[in-house]
């Protein structure tokens, strides 16, 4: 298992006026899989995905990741261990415009203190994966938003991490170019060796899920989650 | 260099506009605080420029005297009085004064007057034409060579004009390290010619130049001079004695440093302004960096960083503009009182590590406070 959620459990504000985002969330992630979280708005999806990656913290619950309990870490250990670990694919990409594509695909070996010259390497590597390869020179704003995300792919796995986090991936790319990225990295991206969590509304992306977890007010809805039904 | 670093380099320098923003408005700021100090600095060497060319190691004087420009005359006997003090190897009058040189086209000139010790010729300039021993000729008098030369008609040796309607002879041409502050010219003469010549009150000595014979006893001589009602000041002493009066009291110093200070709030709020939008251009950039594993230190370091690169490049081409735009104006004014020192540049370098510190933390209060959480709230 490389991710085990307990009991998760995060409020926002102060009583009387407090606000329920999750409530005794628990599920399992397997290596190999690439599990969707999907939902309306407003149903906790994000801010499980926040608290799975380290990135917010829960109210309640226990986050194992590749048997760390997550949470239990210090904010500088706990960013080390995001950075060794997991990769993120953000909604906006977040790429840096005043850098050269290959640059932004570089960032987290860069941010592992790896050589400047290997880091570029396996960046220019990666961007092979993803087809960009004649792109590194551009800064990201002079590609589509198809291409922008693939960069954004490529900066998630330079570093190889075990997890991968996309946050609602096709939302600013047209229903052709979402597919084709998800088909992509189901096909190129995924292995054995790798899970990968997708939080999404987009319905027409389902059919690469290997499971779906459904959300509504904060609670996995029953007969999802736990159960590997796809 | 470490990754981070260059990324942060990278950053700063592909943001073209607001780069050249910040590295204008230190290179503006460091421009004017250092034309101000740097103007200041001339000054007051200019003024002290009597204590440099003599190089006498003590000046005994009235206690009224503040600057070597104003003297007070003092009695003979005090002459005789300094040269008994145990520890005074020497001493010698000196005269300052000024002169109304009386040109053969009919025009007037006013000169400085130096009279030397007739024995000695303590504290003489240095001859480049002629030779010092005319100098006990009949009228001699030595013309300083420097940018106030050609304020007498640029004499020869053998020129001849008048000196308050005595006759008075060029014999040798001579320099001096340090130019005047007033832009008048410089004549040498002996003491016995000067007070003769010159308008004198009843007193005569100007200054009297003291050599002790050991640096042990300058105190002694102080002190000494000091129960005469007199003041011994090492040459060093009166120099700060004359920049302090210059700081203090004329309007000089605190105008110097008011527009010192407006130049320095300049580049602060230039640079300041700047960076905060530049933090704030790329703040949901860092949030991300911040998910993807930054530890907050590290983005200290890049802001730092790169406040400190356009801190040092700013500085950088301010002091050179400031030094060229220095050495342009002495090669079109000769007398242009200004001059970089070690001291203006550090005060420099100073208030713009504050500007640096000031823009940094402003853009480091940003990125701690950023959550990467909002990064995946949009």
């Amino acid at each position: 298992m490389i991710l085990t959620a307990r009991d998760i459990t995060k409020s926002f504000g102060e009583a009387p006026n407090q606000t329920y985002a999750l409530r005794d969330v628990s599920f399992d992630v397997d290596f190999g899989e690439m599990l969707y979280i999907v939902g309306p708005s407003g149903s906790g999806k994000t801010t499980l995905l926040s608290i799975i990656s380290g990135i917010l913290r829960p109210n309640g619950g226990d986050v194992v990741v590749k048997d760390t309990d997550i949470w239990k870490l210090g904010s500088d250990a706990l960013a080390g261990f995001r950075l060794q670990n997991i990769g993120f694919v953000f909604q906006d990409y977040h790429l840096f415009p005043r850098l050269t594509t290959l640059e932004n695909v570089a960032i987290p070996l860069i941010l592992r203190r790896e050589p400047w010259d290997r880091s570029l390497a396996e960046a220019r590597k990666t961007l092979q994966v993803v087809g960009l390869a004649e792109k590194e020179s551009l800064p990201p704003y002079k590609l589509s938003g198809g291409e922008q995300q693939r960069v954004s792919i490529a900066r998630a796995i330079v570093a190889q991490p075990d997890l991968l986090i996309f946050d609602e991936p096709t939302a600013s790319l047209d229903g052709d170019t979402g597919r084709k990225i998800v088909a992509f990295v189901k096909e190129h991206i995924l292995n054995a060796q790798r899970a990968i969590i997708i939080v999404t509304h987009d319905s027409r992306i389902y059919e690469y899920a290997t499971r779906i977890i459904r959300m509504e007010d904060g609670r996995i809805v029953p007969g999802t989650g736990a159960d590997h039904e796809k | 260099m470490n990754g981070l670093l260059r990324i942060a380099l990278k950053l700063l320098l592909n943001d073209k506009g607001k780069f050249a923003t910040l590295v204008i408005g230190i290179t503006f700021s460091v421009f004017l605080m250092m034309q101000m100090t740097s103007m200041f600095s001339g000054i007051l060497y200019q003024s002290a420029a009597n204590i440099v060319n003599v190089g006498a190691r003590m000046w005994v004087m009235d206690p009224a005297v503040q600057t070597p420009q104003n003297s007070i005359p003092m009695p003979n006997y005090v002459l005789d009085a300094v040269r008994s003090i145990p520890g005074v190897k020497f001493a010698v009058p000196f005269y300052v004064g000024a002169g109304l040189v009386k040109l053969n086209d009919g025009t007037y000139q006013s000169a400085t007057i130096i009279g030397l010790d007739d024995a000695s010729l303590f504290g003489r300039p240095t001859i480049i034409s002629g030779s010092i021993t005319d100098i006990y000729k009949n009228n001699a008098f030595i013309m300083v060579k420097d940018a106030n030369y050609a304020k007498l008609g640029s004499p020869k040796i053998g020129t001849s004009f008048e000196i308050n309607d005595h006759r008075a002879v060029v014999v040798a041409l001579a320099h001096t390290p340090v130019p005047g502050l007033f832009g008048l010219p410089t004549l040498y003469t002996t003491y016995n010619r000067a007070t003769q010549d010159l308008p004198s009150t009843r007193y005569l000595i100007s200054y009297i130049l003291v050599q002790p014979k050991s640096t042990q006893d300058i105190a002694a001589i102080e002190q000494q001079v000091k129960q005469l009602g007199y003041l011994a000041l090492t040459d060093q002493q009166f120099i700060t004695r004359n920049d302090r009066f210059y700081e203090f009291q004329t309007g000089m110093g605190t105008n110097i440093l008011i527009m010192t200070l407006i130049s320095f709030l300049v580049g602060l709020s230039i640079a300041g302004e700047t960076f905060y939008m530049f933090v704030l251009d790329n703040l949901e950039h860092f949030g991300a960096l911040k998910a993807i594993g930054a530890k907050s230190g590290e983005l200290i370091q890049m802001i730092v960083f790169q406040s400190l690169v356009v801190g040092f490049l700013g500085f950088g081409f301010g002091v050179l503009l400031s030094s060229t735009m220095i050495a342009i104006a002495k090669l079109k004014i000769a007398n242009y009182a200004a001059m970089v020192t070690y001291e203006n540049l550090f005060l420099a370098l100073i208030m713009v590590l504050i500007i640096s510190v000031f823009s940094s933390y402003i853009g480091i209060r940003k990125v701690i406070r950023i959550d990467p959480f909002d990064v995946f709230r949009g």
